[in-house]
């Protein structure tokens, strides 16, 4: 028999259903009965300092775990600043689930306390967004966003829940089934197209690997190096896709890219058959379009129809699920005639060596000092204690870049970063949606001087929860991808980059009552990050480095693939 | 070049905002819209007139698709359809012109609506090239204002409709998570 029970407890039992176990938000006057029901304890809540924050930490959640993050806020101010995070998620197809309260739907539309009009704002922010209005509704809606967050293309979706809903009395039945007629879903793959990519990949000279984040999201990274290795392919991952093919793997190139390295840029220009895999060729990725990969037929393998044709033509679309596709075409591959297999042995040969002789000609090299602590050093460091095993948060900038060149990541899911937004103040919250999820693993979170004091409040979250999270700043009193672009593109007129009245990070540490650290000697880099990863608890490092290091190689915004910066155009001045 | 679509999509608060939002911030210019309910009352039909480049067409009708309230978004800008329109035409006319008139909205199969001293109210339908026509002739006799219910379309095409299926509860138990 069904039980009469409020709103904010239907939905309470809708979560625990969904398998939520945490909850990260901040409370409200409209989110009170929510909160009211939360006291009971059944899910756990981290309350956050900023709103924007709660739902970058649901992100790092979800991206580290593959399950859906869950946001909460309150109306107008508390839904307007989880928007930044939305658009976030949506960039970056991450499952995030947003609630939020709003006025009682009698004063809706009457400028009410803390109303906003979060339906409308949020409509682009999301994959879909809802307005609950009617207590019957609040269940399916619930089950509703989270298997639409959580299956397809991932995304977020945000559930807009009146005053009057939370605080109502229904009758509860659980959900048996939800209708969404006009949300179909293609998973499987076209078995004619798989079985054409599988021929089309054993007569190409020159096959090449672009995979990217929804080999993550799918869960295809056993599936992505099966193939790599059928076929023998050389492999990039993008931004998103790091971690997707072990980095210690023979045949990972690196990340290619306005930032990636000369061997996976040249490769993308001269392959014959780029087999793109769950990425959207992104302008960061491709240059200049007209001459991106201009030899190549291409195989788009993804879920989200819309991506295909969207800023390259594929010669061979595949839309499907890229675990279920890479698993069908390792099979096709590995079913394929002997002689289809052989077929282009020569040449296939000449193409790796061409690649290796690309990646010795201009390796990615990571530049030292004696005098003082380069960003890559830095970097190098990080790679050699973390050992492709850590969870690695980033922020957004040169040393995000610098990050995803130098530090290996062998396992998905280990590496979070805010890539088709770009959104600063991104790697500490993430850091602490990561660490939540995983209170065991080593969790890093690298950010820039820029970006920390953009996530600085969320320092007394880490403490308050005595998560034991390692905040890197690398700091260079810049910021600095903002000046490297001055410098190379603006005659160096340096304006408004430089960040000044940077806090004392010992101090700051000890006011949250957590350990702190300034390192400013090479010398004292590696034993100050060994102390740091060694202590049990939170710790804060100021890295200062050189303020004028450059990130390189790099593809100027509007030049083709091929046309690298590789180093600067004038020496770097070095202080006698 | 206009690009007319045709939309089936769920009678709900916020389909509309979703459809109109998408070609907004593309920085479309929408044309025409008319939406109406269809036989099943869950459901509303839309007909878009929209600005749009050609080889961008594709992609838009893949991005409303997307969209869940949508079950089905057609590009009929160069496909077999039907498409009308319906204008209602107020004239202030003098006595003299008035026969004239008449025979004017008669060649363009137009109804008198109603009539006055100061003159008619007329409707006219059929396809838009047409109506362009009859309104321009009318301007030539004196001052009209005129409205324009946009296009209304019907596609000539046997389209087979899929809808996904209802999704049994409990999905995301049988659903594989991928951890670490």
């Amino acid at each position: 028999m069904a039980q009469t029970m409020s709103g904010a407890r239907i939905l309470m039992e809708c979560l625990q259903r969904e398998g939520v176990e945490v909850i990260f938000g901040y409370p409200g006057g409209v989110t009170l009965p929510l909160y009211d029901a939360m006291y009971e304890g059944q899910i756990r809540h981290i309350l956050v300092r900023h709103e924007e924050n709660a739902c970058f930490m649901a992100s790092g959640y979800a991206r580290s775990t593959g399950k859906v993050g869950v946001a909460c806020a309150t109306s107008g101010p508390g839904a307007t600043n989880l928007t930044t995070g939305l658009v976030d998620c949506m960039m970056d197809s991450i499952p995030v689930v947003a609630l939020t309260g709003q006025v009682s739907s009698k004063l809706i539309g009457s400028d009410a306390f803390q109303e906003a009009d979060t339906f409308g704002i949020t409509r682009s922010a999301t994959k879909h967004n809802y307005l609950v209005k009617d207590i019957k509704e609040l269940a399916s809606v619930i089950h509703e966003a989270f298997y639409i967050a959580s299956t397809g293309r991932p995304g977020p979706v945000l559930v807009d829940i009146t005053k009057d809903v939370l605080q109502g009395q229904a009758h509860y039945t659980p959900v048996h089934a939800i209708h969404l007629p006009g949300y179909k879903l293609v998973t499987e793959g076209h078995a004619g197209q798989i079985r054409r990519a599988a021929q089309m990949m054993w007569e190409a000279s020159r096959p090449y690997v672009y995979a990217g984040g929804g080999i993550i999201s799918s869960g295809a990274h056993e599936e992505l190096r099966e193939l790599v290795e059928t076929l023998d392919a050389p492999a990039v991952l993008t931004l998103m896709g790091l971690g997707a093919l072990p980095a210690d793997h023979p045949n990972f190139i690196s990340m290619p890219g306005m930032h990636g390295s000369y061997a996976a840029n040249m490769g993308m220009y001269e392959c014959d058959l780029l087999i793109a895999l769950g990425v959207r060729f992104d302008d960061r990725v491709t240059g200049r379009l007209a001459s991106f990969a201009p030899h190549a037929k291409v195989i788009h393998v993804d879920i989200d129809p819309a991506e295909i044709g969207k800023n390259r033509a594929a010669d061979l679309p595949i839309v499907g699920d890229a675990k279920k596709v890479l698993g069908r075409l390792v099979k096709a591959l590995k079913e394929s005639a002997p002689e289809m297999r052989g077929l282009r042995e020569k040449e296939r040969r000449e193409w790796w060596d061409q690649i290796r002789a690309w990646k010795e000609e201009h390796p990615l090299k990571p530049v030292f000092s004696v005098d003082e602590i380069k960003p890559q050093h830095l970097m190098v460091e990080l790679d050699r204690l973390c050992n492709g095993n850590a969870i690695v948060s980033v922020d957004v900038g040169q040393h995000q870049m610098w990050a995803a060149q130098f530090i290996r990541f062998n396992k998905p899911r280990t590496w979070l970063s805010s890539s088709g937004l770009g959104s600063m103040g991104f790697g500490l919250p993430a850091a602490i949606g990561a660490q939540v999820a995983h209170p065991e693993a080593l969790v890093v979170a690298l950010v820039g001087d820029g970006g920390f004091q953009m996530s600085i409040p969320e320092s007394s979250t880490i403490a308050n929860q005595g998560l034991p999270v390692k905040t890197i700043i690398m700091n260079n009193g810049y910021l600095g991808m903002v000046r490297q672009w001055q410098d190379l593109f603006y005659q160096n007129r340096l304006s408004a980059v430089q960040i000044e009245a940077f806090p004392n990070i010992e101090k700051l540490a000890d006011a949250y009552g957590i350990k702190g650290r300034i390192v400013e000697k090479p010398s004292e880099l590696r034993s100050a990050l060994e102390d740091a990863f060694r202590h049990p608890g939170p710790v804060l490092v100021d890295v200062r480095v050189s303020p004028f290091e450059n990130v390189y190689p790099m593809v100027p915004a509007g030049a083709a693939i091929n046309e690298m910066v590789l180093a600067p155009p004038k020496p770097v001045e070095v202080p006698a | 070049m206009l690009m007319t679509i045709s939309l089936l999509m769920e009678n709900k608060p916020g389909a509309l905002m979703r459809v109109t939002g998408l070609l907004s911030q593309r920085g479309y210019n929408i044309e025409s819209l008319t939406v109406g309910r269809t036989l099943d009352p869950t459901l509303s039909r839309m007909t878009i007139c929209v600005d749009v480049e050609p080889r961008l067409r594709p992609l838009l009708i893949k991005q409303m698709n997307r969209l869940v309230n949508v079950l089905q978004a057609h590009d009929l800008t160069e496909a077999p359809a039907v498409i009308r329109e319906m204008v209602l035409l107020r004239i202030r006319v003098s006595l003299e012109n008035r026969t004239a008139i008449l025979k004017e909205a008669e060649i363009f199969g137009a109804r008198v609506v109603d009539s006055s001293v100061d003159g008619f109210a007329l409707e006219a339908s059929g396809d838009p090239e047409k109506l362009e026509e009859f309104v321009a002739v009318m301007q030539t006799y004196g001052d009209i204002e005129v409205t324009r219910s946009g296009l209304v379309a019907v596609s000539l095409e046997p389209r087979k409709l899929k809808l996904a299926p209802p999704i049994p509860k409990g999905h995301s138990e049988s659903e594989p998570v991928h951890t670490r």
